[in-house]
């Protein structure tokens, strides 16, 4: 074992000297004073008498009959061993030099605060127990799309936060907002000041049609409309039209039913959330009263996961749409499939043949909503006057494979929907951080093996930025898990070389504080965070978003 | 919330009971560090090298003398009507505790802090499957049956099987006592399972 000054470790020593708890007490010390606080290590001391010498194995395996799960052992340095063991008096000044020297601890460095970066941040912090970790985010709030992507009727998705607020608020996590990596800081400087960088930044763009008619008025992908009633401050000024009765969305997954169920949802629902106020206010009065969800492929094809479909279902006052003839021969096609798959077309089939229900006299036309399969979007129509959208022509498809590798082929004819609002569902995509960062533009993702970034030792990248912009949660987390596992790993190994000290952050303020940038702390966003919820409370809502930075940074004095 | 365990154990045999005295020394020169230990989990463990002489009494005076404190809800009485519950991590390790009739297996993983990773992301409102476990099948029959709303989301589980429930809808009954559950590998684990079988132990 080499030595590694991390604060979790396991130090063989003689039990007759009377120095060791003083000695201990000046470590603790020191670190109390460096780090703030003293943080959850499992801290261990094994104590060897000369004539019994505890074997690093023994030490290990007495530990974890405890349950002590790491241990870090020592080999004490020959000069601190001494004749009389290192403990005794006359080589104390020697141990306490060498237990107080300040041995460099691990400094890790991660962009981007949503699930990828916490997770990532998370697993780092537990499992080694001196590394110090500070997570970098452009906007001056945490959380990514758990705060901007998950749909404000969704609040329990939400509970995540509150697990990344004690990563956050831990002794040896900093986290440092406002700070745009690759214009504030380039990553090549965050490489010199930590001995790892971890690249969390997720997909801030999208795919697009590449259609004609995909510019026009009324159009809008739905990442932009998603951040729009999600209160992401590049999308505020979105004000999308939604005085027409029709709207189109192209793509079958969680983030087009998310989208279709905001448009349809009755408002007094929608008020008790954490949806922001201007867009409450746009959609009291949107005449929106019909969605439909189109796709290019088959039901069997379907992105979209089973609760979601459930929860528009039984949305209040909307009906699903559904064609029985979609869905011929489906339930024999499913019979071996995966539970999932299976369960999912079954409530489709189960949705199409049901009759519906009687209307009661007088009572309001619901809402609708459908699925139209096999139509891939040719091009966005105008209206007569050029000035917007009117409606999309589809060319119908027919299906070569089957499964997740069915091909979308067309057949030659061609379909005409009327809608006067088109939202383009396709997928998120993600961007080029730095040009000092390896980046595939084909498939919109870092390479990398294990979330460790292709020929570039001491960088790792995780979430969606890795692995590319789908899944949900559990995916994001188990991902984070498997990069910071791997970062783990090479700091065991010695691939990640720790003995070059670092000045993490103490380097980044003053490079940031050159180009005028003003960091956010966490305690700063807590500022905010309590600013937005006392807010929200007035209107009976979680929180009330604030969208405009600049109001956000004056709440914190900034 | 933090929870703040400072377990000691103390393992020592030597003649003069020297471990134990500096133990109880570092204890005291630990204490004023308590309020401020940020930690989920702090634990000090004193190992002492076996010498000949086993002295007992200073054993029993060492682990009487150190807290142990417990991650059990405030106001609860010890001992009657708990269940022994086992759960075996994702890297073979068994970890075993007492729960209490009625608690959700989330909750015992949670309150009993146990080392199971990203444990119960969305907090037991069936918007993750994060707390997903593997009974075994006989267990598993004796439970009370599945809700749509469960199995949406355990559809979306990694390594699902036969026998697999969410951890934050199956509580702790009695006639559990014993039960053996299962924390099902993830994506990452089973490439690592990998790995690990090519690389030779240290």
């Amino acid at each position: 074992y080499s030595q590694q000054g991390y604060y979790s470790w396991c130090c063989l020593l003689q039990p007759s000297c009377g120095h060791v708890g003083w000695l201990f007490w000046a470590r603790f010390r020191h670190l109390v004073q460096t780090q703030g606080t003293l943080h959850s290590s499992d801290i261990s001391f094994a104590f060897a008498d000369q004539t019994h010498r505890v074997s690093v194995p023994e030490a290990e395996e007495a530990a974890l009959q405890r349950g002590h799960l790491q241990l870090q052992a020592l080999a004490l340095p020959a000069e601190i061993r001494g004749a009389d063991g290192p403990c005794s008096p006359h080589n104390g000044a020697g141990l306490r030099r060498w237990l107080c020297s300040a041995a460099p601890a691990p400094r890790v460095c991660v962009v981007g605060s949503g699930p990828a970066g916490f997770y990532t941040a998370q697993h780092i912090l537990k499992h080694h127990g001196g590394a110090l970790v500070d997570i970098y985010e452009k906007l001056p709030v945490p959380f990514g799309l758990v705060r901007f992507g998950v749909a404000p009727d969704h609040p329990e998705v939400k509970n995540v936060t509150n697990t990344f607020t004690q990563t956050a608020r831990s002794g040896r996590c900093g986290f440092y907002g406002n700070v745009t990596v690759g214009r504030d800081v380039t990553v090549p400087e965050l490489q010199q000041a930590y001995h790892a960088v971890v690249l969390s930044y997720g997909a801030e763009d999208n795919r697009v049609l590449g259609i004609p008619g995909e510019n026009l008025p009324g159009v809008y992908s739905a990442r932009a409309f998603v951040g729009w009633y999600n209160g992401l401050p590049e999308n505020q000024d979105l004000k999308p039209d939604l005085s027409c009765e029709t709207a189109l969305i192209l793509g079958h997954g969680n983030v087009a039913l998310d989208i279709a169920r905001i448009l349809l949802s009755p408002l007094q629902l929608l008020r008790k959330t954490d949806i922001t106020d201007s867009s409450l206010a746009a959609l009291a009065c949107s005449k929106v009263k019909r969605v439909w969800l189109v796709g290019r492929r088959g039901p069997l094809q379907v992105a979209f996961t089973i609760k979601e479909l459930r929860e528009m279902i039984n949305l209040p006052g909307a009906r699903a749409v559904l064609d029985p003839a979609d869905f011929t021969g489906l339930e024999s096609a499913v019979k071996d499939a995966s539970r999932p798959r299976k369960r999912l077309t079954e409530l489709m089939i189960k949705t199409a043949l049901e009759k519906p229900v009687e209307m009661q006299a007088g009572a309001a036309a619901p809402r609708e909503w459908g699925l139209k399969f096999q139509r891939s979007p040719q091009e966005v129509l105008p209206s007569a006057d050029g000035s917007r959208a009117r409606g999309v022509r589809m060319a119908l498809t027919r299906l070569e494979g089957s499964g997740d590798s069915a091909k979308a082929i067309p057949t030659g004819d061609v379909e005409e929907l009327e809608c006067g609002l088109v939202l383009s569902s396709i997928g998120y995509r993600s961007l080029p951080l730095d040009p000092a960062v390896p980046f595939d533009s084909q498939r919109g993702v870092i390479p990398n093996s294990s979330g460790r970034v292709e020929g570039v030792p001491g960088l790792y990248c995780s979430g969606w930025v890795k692995r590319g912009p789908t899944g949900v949660i559990i995916t994001t987390m188990n991902d984070s898990f498997d990069t910071a596992q791997s970062l783990l790993e090479d700091l065991q190994g010695g691939v990640l070389d720790i003995s070059p000290s670092r000045e993490g952050f103490g380097l980044v303020e003053s490079i940031l504080h050159s180009r005028g940038v003003r960091p956010v702390s966490f305690s700063d966003w807590e500022k905010i965070d309590a600013a937005e919820v006392a807010r929200g409370k007035a209107a009976g809502k979680p929180r009330e978003k604030i969208v405009d930075p600049a109001e956000m940074l004056r709440i914190i004095g900034h | 919330m933090y929870k703040c365990l400072i377990k000691l154990s103390l393992h020592q045999r030597t003649a003069q009971g020297t471990g134990s005295r500096m133990a109880h020394g570092i204890l005291g020169l630990l204490r004023p560090l308590q309020s401020r230990l940020s930690a989920s989990r702090t634990r000090l463990v004193l190992l002492c090298a076996e010498t000949e002489q086993h002295q007992g009494p200073a054993r029993g005076w060492a682990e009487r003398a150190f807290s142990s404190t417990h991650q059990d809800a405030p106001g609860e009485s010890s001992s009657e009507d708990r269940v022994t519950v086992h759960f075996i991590n994702r890297d073979g390790e068994r970890l075993t505790t007492t729960a209490k009739e009625g608690e959700s297996l989330l909750e015992v993983v949670v309150n009993h802090n146990l080392a199971i990773d990203g444990f119960g992301a969305c907090e037991g409102t069936l918007a993750c499957s994060t707390c997903h476990l593997i009974f075994d099948k006989d267990t598993f029959q004796k439970l009370d049956a599945v809700s749509d709303e469960e199995l949406d989301m355990l559809d979306l589980a990694y390594g699902l099987t036969d026998t697999s429930r969410l951890g934050c809808q199956v509580c702790v009954k009695k006639w559990m006592d014993g039960v053996t559950l299962r924390v099902p590998m993830d994506v990452s684990d089973m490439r690592r399972q990998l790995e690990v079988g090519k690389q030779s132990k240290q």
